[in-house]
């Protein structure tokens, strides 16, 4: 009860507070959490036409890039090399803000996504995903007789 | 008909052009790696979608500031729908040591992550200091 009452660790109390806010604005996070500070972030858009996915991937070797859509379900997985060095007498690390390492990012497509028609481009270590919607879903316009 | 569209998309031009008057001097703050060895400062930043020329680093007496822009592109129409970076600039501001040879720092930029080399001048290079023992 005391614990409770004196938080033993402030930053832990402060990332809880952080969270909690978090959680109060986005009011329906979904079952992949709230994927906030995730890598590589993602900006998703749309057009009429199209689907359009940024992922912010910097230093990421395109070989081990891989980008899947399976079953609706758009993947971005890859693998980041690490730039710190190992341990040793000679070197510090001063400051280490930096993703590293294997990273694996998942969002669902809208029904309307046609799977057959995928273009990615990675550039700057940006990378830019376009999904086109399939035509049979384009609003026509009837033409009255 | 069109003259409701016309207005409709001026109106939003003009809402875009106040949010980018605002917002312009707003800027992300890059993720950074520093290491530092016998040699000097190795610095390491993370800038998504810059190109070399919308790149841009001063080194102003012991200030070094880098600054930056992705070129973004988005196609005509596009609604967002979720948005986890806001902004297309970069800024970071850092002090630099006085034993560090600004004179002599080079930098490179290779999928969107910059490597900047700060060597140490030479007349700070370690030197090995003897304890006597008394």
């Amino acid at each position: 009860m005391y614990r409770s009452l004196f938080p033993q660790d402030v930053f832990a109390e402060m990332d809880r507070l952080q969270r909690d806010m978090q959680q109060a604005f986005d009011l329906s996070p979904t079952i992949r959490g709230l994927a906030r500070n995730g890598f590589p972030a993602l900006n998703v858009g749309g057009t009429p036409k199209t689907i359009e996915i940024y992922a912010f991937a910097p230093g990421v070797d395109p070989k081990t890039l891989e980008v899947n859509l399976e079953r609706g379900l758009l993947s971005i997985a890859g693998e980041r090399k690490k730039s710190l060095p190992e341990a040793d007498a000679k070197s510090a690390v001063h400051i280490n803000e930096r993703f590293q390492g294997r990273f694996r990012r998942a969002i669902t497509l809208p029904d309307d996504a046609d799977p057959e028609a995928v273009d990615a481009k990675l550039r700057d270590g940006l990378l830019h995903i376009t999904v086109q919607r399939r035509a049979s879903t384009q609003p026509r316009r009837i033409a009255i007789q | 008909m069109n003259n409701v569209q016309n207005s409709t998309t001026a109106s939003a031009d003009t809402a875009q052009k106040k949010q980018q008057s605002r917002y312009s001097d707003a800027a992300l703050t890059p993720p950074v790696d520093v290491i530092e060895d016998a040699g000097g400062i190795t610095l390491y930043a993370d800038l998504p979608g810059v190109s070399r020329d919308k790149l841009n680093l001063n080194v102003e007496s012991d200030t070094l500031t880098i600054e930056a822009e992705s070129d973004l592109v988005a196609p005509e129409g596009l609604t967002s729908q979720h948005t986890e970076v806001g902004l297309a600039r970069f800024r970071r501001v850092f002090t630099l040591s006085k034993e560090l040879d600004t004179e002599q720092v080079s930098a490179e930029l290779a999928l969107g992550v910059l490597t900047l080399r700060i060597p140490k001048a030479q007349h700070a290079q370690s030197r090995r200091i003897e304890v006597k023992v008394a």
